[in-house]
């Protein structure tokens, strides 16, 4: 494949999907690498929840001679198996439909499935780990049922950070992370909490971590590089202070809006609408 | 259910449901139309026999002991393919029977007893091809529909055909046909003897013990399918595989016991309820609970009108009807989802 680079990256290359003959996703580009946070945002119907799905190895993608396929640490992302798959690259989708009965732990647990190899002990001591950067360590024993749509958000959130975590136990690899509007059940407190600990996970922990996000500030504020979506096409990529332009952001907004500094944090855009 | 309470520690509780599974057996095995004293089930067992023993020992051995194993065997079969249907279907409704499988089932062993007069092997041959069908039509139409309408009218469909289809066989019946098709309706463990024992029993447990390590991906389903793919289960193949082996279990047994309904729904759900739905614990649960309530409910069965029995799908529909219309009260009352 001759648009595969080599070095350890999630994306996709001028890639093209259709639903239902309408053109979803038009010659779109994506490079995610791992350290790295991504901020994907868009106006309704621009096509990222497409663009993750094709990431996230649900969508096939039809073959386009040497452009258009995902891949994943140099490798066509069809080629690798669910297992491999789910063992470098963790997803947490907009909601979560648990309808049944578990423990809170139980299901923070399930992270570590595609690495059956690890030990109870080793588990128990990586759930811990990932119920404190969810912040939801008292939360441990509490049934899932009973917690609010936010605490329950932050508990997946906990399940995704586990099998990132749960890999990295046992080797080098490069993992990424991939987050479906991942702040919209959360308060402000707990938006800014959760994005602090995937910056972390990013940092610490090398993860290429890739967000669709509704809140522009919350993208400025966290993000290394933005991708900005409209019509199915990622017209700008970069730093949040190059790619968020009245310009650019009128384009994927379709409304008047302005953007000044930041108070607080020096060189970060602060955009306000309408 | 019972979302906000806590749950009892399962090893306790799996001990405990183990005892009273061996002594339900004993149980089962001592009383019936002829009386064996507890104290004589030792030496009947594993004793020299003294004189007079002949008769109590035939009954015990013979009669009594296949029915219980058998039972025990079924029971658990039904309960842990339910609490397998509900995880797959991600749906606490589903049911062997409620989805149509058990009626699949006896649609495939009426149509082999009446069109071939089949032996054991193509009834349960006919019945097993019947559960699969049934099955594999209930999940394609009940993955069609968000929530659990699609399935439940998916299940009262494939009833519904196979009643009139089991209905239709009845009427091109001969008088000796008629007599065998008639316990389909309501089930019956009667059928239960050694040899049916040798062939059903080793195949069940071992495809009851693959459900059980099949517990990791039953849980992911609990999160959702796409949930579970991104854990990296091949849902598609997994999903076939377990249809299948649901089908390869209950195929034989229905075959042998005609339809037992209800323990699939109520044992898997009374054992959520007390432990959880975490299915490394609720699977082997499911499997002495099953054991146990049928192994009652079949003493029940040759106890209440002694020496006649009841058949046994009534005994299990009368528990099992009534828990059903609580659970759906229960459902409304609290305003939950099903």
């Amino acid at each position: 494949m001759m648009n595969i680079p080599a070095t350890p990256a999630i994306g996709i290359t001028a890639a093209s999907v259709s639903r239902g003959g309408r053109p979803v996703l038009r010659d779109a580009t994506l490079v995610l690498r791992p350290g790295e946070v991504v901020s994907l945002l868009g106006a309704n119907g621009a096509g990222k929840s497409t663009l993750m799905s094709v990431l996230a190895g649900e969508l096939h993608v039809p073959p386009r001679s040497d452009s258009g396929l995902p891949f994943l640490n140099g490798k066509p992302l069809g080629a690798l198996k669910a297992g491999e798959q789910a063992r470098l690259r963790a997803i947490l989708p907009q909601r979560s439909g648990l309808a049944f009965d578990l423990e809170v732990s139980e299901v923070v647990a399930m992270g570590a499935y595609p690495f059956p190899e690890l030990a109870a002990g080793q588990v128990q001591a990586l759930i811990s780990q990932a119920l404190a950067r969810a912040d939801v360590a008292g939360l441990a024993h509490r049934r899932y049922l009973e917690l609010s749509g936010g605490e329950q958000q932050r508990v997946h959130f906990a399940r995704v950070v586990l099998q990132l975590l749960a890999g990295q136990a046992g080797d080098n690899e490069s993992r990424y992370l991939l987050l479906d509007e991942p702040t919209a059940s959360l308060d402000p407190l707990h938006q800014q909490g959760l994005l602090q600990a995937v910056y972390t996970l990013a940092r610490d922990n090398h993860v290429g971590v890739l967000a669709i996000l509704h809140d522009v500030n919350l993208a400025a504020r966290w993000s290394d590089r933005i991708a900005l979506l409209a019509e199915g096409t990622v017209f700008a990529c970069g730093t949040p202070a190059q790619v968020l332009t009245p310009a650019n952001l009128e384009k994927v907004y379709g409304m008047a809006l302005h953007v000044m500094d930041h108070p607080g944090h020096t060189g970060i855009p602060l955009v306000v609408f309408g | 259910m019972f979302a906000g309470s806590r749950k009892l520690p399962p090893r306790p509780v799996l001990l405990a449901l183990t005892a009273c599974l061996l002594l339900a057996m004993l149980a089962a095995s001592a009383s019936g139309a002829v009386h064996i004293p507890w104290r004589d089930l030792p030496r009947l067992l594993w004793g020299t026999l003294a004189p007079g023993d002949e008769l109590l020992h035939n009954v015990l051995l013979d009669i009594r002991l296949p029915r219980v194993v058998f039972s025990a065997i079924t029971g658990a079969a039904l309960a842990l393919t339910g609490a397998a249907i509900q995880a797959l279907f991600r749906n606490p409704l589903a049911e062997p029977g409620l989805v149509g499988i058990s009626s699949g089932a006896a649609l495939g062993a009426v149509a082999a007893i009446v069109l071939a007069s089949g032996g054991f092997f193509l009834i349960a041959g006919s019945a097993f091809s019947g559960s699969l069908l049934a099955t594999f039509l209930a999940y394609s139409i009940g993955r069609r529909y968000t929530g659990v309408a699609g399935i439940l009218l998916a299940g009262i469909a494939i009833n519904t055909v196979c009643a009139s289809g089991i209905g239709l066989f009845t009427y091109m019946a001969n008088d000796s046909q008629l007599r065998d098709l008639t316990f389909w309706s309501l089930g019956s463990l009667a059928g239960a003897d050694w040899r049916t024992l040798a062939w059903t029993g080793p195949w069940t447990m071992a495809l009851l013990a693959y459900l059980c390590s099949q517990w990791r991906v039953l849980n992911a389903l609990l999160l959702g399918e796409r949930e579970a793919a991104h854990l990296g289960f091949e849902l598609a193949a997994v999903r076939r595989r377990l249809i299948v082996v649901i089908a390869l279990v209950i195929g034989p047994l229905v075959a042998v016991t005609g339809g037992i309904g209800f323990i699939g729904l109520v044992v898997p759900h009374l054992m959520r309820m007390l432990l959880g739905a975490h299915h490394r614990v609720l699977l082997p649960a499911s499997i002495l609970g099953g054991a146990l309530i049928l192994t009652l409910a079949d003493w029940l069965a040759r106890l209440l009108v002694s020496p006649a029995e009841l058949p046994i799908g009534l005994v299990t529909s009368l528990i099992g009807g009534p828990f059903f219309f609580w659970l759906l009260l229960r459902g409304k009352a609290s305003g939950q989802n099903l």
